[in-house]
């Protein structure tokens, strides 16, 4: 993927000129990666994400890891959420963090959910996915979650 | 025996929607009701009373109970002959089996035949997936039901860049006749009946399981079995696509009119409400979109010059059964009611088994939750109940660990079970819809039916299914209702036991199955292998003549067969149909 994630419009990074009129909003790609169409969850959460004043975009389905971290690229987001319900999580999860270091993006946090078994959840953990939200988090938990964790580029910590 | 509503009394008012509106259409036969008006007066008048003391009681009441539905219906604390002032048993019941076919679709009931315990599976390899099929016969289980992979519910062979790491992950992988061969080795398929949960590659696996058949010297016309096939509820709620809706409708109407004249004992299409509930509609919207779905089918048929009598007994239905046990079984008496009303009225059918709604029900994987699994057993089993007092055909009863990863085979055992005890121990099966006449109950059934029409209603208004599918319609009206469940889940107003009350600190005690991950290469060697040995002319020329049918316009059930017989991969037919139709991408609404 030779489109540079600075074609974009430049985002701010460092501390220079940045005033809390520049401070952008947290910007989550909500994506479902493969094949599975179970889209409740994911749809539910970038809701909740849009309610909590984020800038969200979401994929659709059925969209490979390529797809997925070109348009966290091109979006120029600070988060992706991945969704699977299906089982794939293992290979799909772990192709987007690859992807995500080869094009230098590894700033980009992962988190994931779905119907993802215990004993996986600290494989993905290992590999770089930030956390994992099991069935029954409550929205709530999952935007406090962000919010602890994610500081939008171009703010004075970032 | 003959007995008919009277239903000439009535004066339809318009065509297809309403029996709400024919029920004040007979005001002046105040003896149809089952009390007398005076009677009538002094309940409703004491029942005023009543509902006095109940408030004041309820006003200091420490612990309230809930009054609303899961589907976030409120509803009253009693019912009496009050509130069905013109309830008419011979119009609104009948006898099972009778016209409207509220009280059941067949004369017997479970009396004459139990319902089929149909156990949803499929794993791993199709080696895997035939032993769990021959385990769960053993058991009892008296029809298969088959899980594929997600590649194979896309049209996707196993090798397909698409597809990796997704191979027999949530079901079995099917690329070739020869993973058919199988799956289905040893199990008797003139005997058996098999549903196949697959949908936009439906006729692909429905030709290659008549190619096993055949193989196996069994003629098509013996076979019995269900393809869910129904594409409708896949652009609303489940999301496998491949090609554009208006395509995907003419391949379902292929399958329709083969079907009705090869096959006569299969159901080309199961009309499914329970994936539409699982995305997270409510009850009414569930019944109202299968409903609509299926009226688009029947007027598809009907537009290729089919006759109505001769598709429509074939035309079977799939239920969610959820948690709120009245409503859930209002919503299965209502559906039978309306189909029946929607089937006679709106296309003139005349044969009773076009207005009969026949259905298989799943128990609510949603419903079902990851923490302190083992209480999804008595969710299930209280589901499983309400589609027994539905009047269910067949019933698929979830495992508790369901939510967490693919059944083991002790749980699939706990569930199939659930269904035995319900059949054989309980007596719930021993009197045709007990729960008939219960003030509630009818209550319930009647307001479901007048709020599923109007849902009916509007969806014509845009010009049917196909046109509100385009809208967004029913999907945004599934996310919207979703999002307000999970807000109500998520402020405790809405309780889950074990979730957002009563939980614990828990380490999950129940083993989970893991799919191999080294499926993947001996399904991709095996498939390579099938390719290596067939015949390529054959498959080659079986291709061009599904093209032909696809381009032509002819029925492409024949070209099928004979691609399938010949070897040709899943994806090799499937795109042949992307090829000429075209593919569907999710608009990605949220």
């Amino acid at each position: 993927m030779s489109s540079g994630r600075f074609s974009g419009p430049t985002p701010i990074r460092g501390p220079f000129s940045v005033t809390q009129k520049d401070m952008r909003k947290i910007r989550i790609l909500v994506a479902k990666p493969g094949l599975d169409g179970h889209d409740r969850g994911a749809r539910i959460v970038a809701r909740a994400f849009r309610d909590a004043g984020f800038e969200v975009i979401y994929t659709g389905l059925h969209q490979t890891p390529e797809q997925i971290v070109n348009a966290a690229i091109q979006e120029d987001v600070d988060l992706v959420g991945l969704s699977s319900l299906a089982a794939a999580h293992r290979f799909l999860f772990q192709r987007v963090i690859d992807l995500l270091k080869e094009e230098g993006a590894e700033d980009i946090q992962v988190i994931g959910g779905g119907i993802i078994p215990e004993k996986d959840i600290d494989k993905l953990k290992a590999i770089g996915v930030k956390e994992v939200f099991l069935p029954g988090t409550s929205l709530e938990a999952i935007v406090k979650w962000v919010k602890d964790h994610v500081v939008p580029r171009g703010s004075l910590d970032a | 025996m003959s007995i008919s509503p009277p239903d000439d009394r009535v004066t339809v008012i318009s065509a297809h929607y309403g029996f709400h509106r024919e029920i004040h259409s007979t005001k002046r036969c105040p003896m149809s009701g089952l009390y007398r008006k005076k009677e009538l007066a002094e309940i409703t008048a004491a029942q005023e009373g009543w509902r006095d003391e109940f408030e004041d009681r309820v006003a200091s009441a420490p612990n309230k109970g809930g009054s609303s539905t899961v589907s976030g219906k409120e509803v009253e604390p009693l019912y009496t002959p009050g509130d069905s002032p013109e309830f008419d048993y011979m119009k609104r019941l009948n006898f099972p089996g009778h016209y409207p076919y509220t009280r059941g679709v067949q004369t017997s009931m479970y009396r004459g035949r139990c319902w089929t315990m149909r156990m949803f599976a499929g794993l791993g390899s199709a080696e895997e997936t035939n032993e769990r099929f021959h385990y769960l016969v053993e058991h009892g289980q008296t029809g298969l039901s088959t899980a594929f992979d997600m590649p194979t519910l896309m049209g996707y062979d196993t090798d397909a860049p698409k597809a990796r790491g997704e191979c027999g992950k949530c079901g079995v992988a099917v690329d070739t006749l020869k993973d058919m061969e199988i799956l289905f080795e040893g199990l008797p398929l003139d005997r058996l009946t098999t549903s196949m949960t697959i949908n936009p590659p439906a006729a692909v696996l429905w030709a290659m399981y008549i190619a096993v058949a055949e193989k196996r010297g069994v003629p098509r016309k013996v076979l019995g079995g269900t393809i869910q096939n129904d594409m409708l509820k896949e652009f609303i709620a489940q999301k496998t696509f491949m090609c554009p809706p208006e395509p995907s409708m003419r391949l379902i109407v292929d399958t329709i009119a083969f079907g009705t004249e090869q096959v006569p004992r299969w159901n080309p299409v199961s009309i499914s409400g329970y994936h539409i509930r699982e995305a997270g509609s409510t009850a009414v919207q569930e019944l109202a979109f299968t409903l609509a779905d299926g009226i688009a089918y029947v007027e598809a048929a009907l537009e290729r010059g089919l006759d109505v009598d001769a598709f429509a007994p074939r035309l079977s239905f799939f239920f969610n059964a959820h948690i709120d046990f009245f409503e859930e079984i209002a919503k299965f008496r209502a559906a039978r009611r309306m189909w029946a009303h929607i089937m006679k009225h709106r296309f003139q059918a005349k044969a009773d088994r076009s207005l009969w709604l026949r259905f298989h029900t799943q128990t609510a994987g949603c419903s079902l939750t990851a923490r302190q699994p083992f209480n999804n057993i008595v969710r299930t089993a209280v589901e499983a109940l309400a589609a027994v007092l539905g009047g269910t055909q067949s019933l698929h009863t979830n495992s508790f660990d369901e939510v967490l990863a693919i059944p083991t085979e002790e749980a699939a055992t706990v569930a199939l079970r659930t269904q035995q005890i319900l059949a054989e121990e309980t007596g719930v099966a021993n009197s045709i819809d007990p729960l008939g006449g219960a003030y509630c109950l009818e209550r319930l059934t009647d307001e479901m039916e007048a709020e599923a029409f109007e849902y009916v209603r509007k969806i014509d208004e845009m010009g049917g299914m196909l046109q509100a599918i385009e809208k967004n319609y029913p999907q945004m009206e599934i996310a919207e209702a979703a999002y307000d469940f999970q807000q109500q889940v998520d402020k405790g107003r809405r309780v889950m036991v074990g979730v957002n009350k009563y939980a614990v600190e828990e380490d999950i005690p129940v083993d989970i199955y893991h799919a191999d991950d080294t499926l993947e290469e001996a399904q991709i060697a095996r498939t390579d292998q099938v390719k290596n040995d067939r015949d390529g002319v054959r498959v080659r020329e079986g291709l061009e003549r599904l093209g032909e049918a696809c381009t032509g316009g002819s029925n492409v059930m024949p070209a099928l067969i004979e691609c399938a017989a010949a070897y040709c991969t899943l994806q090799e037919m499937c795109d042949v149909f992307r090829e000429v139709f075209g593919t569907y991408t999710d608009p990605g609404t949220f």
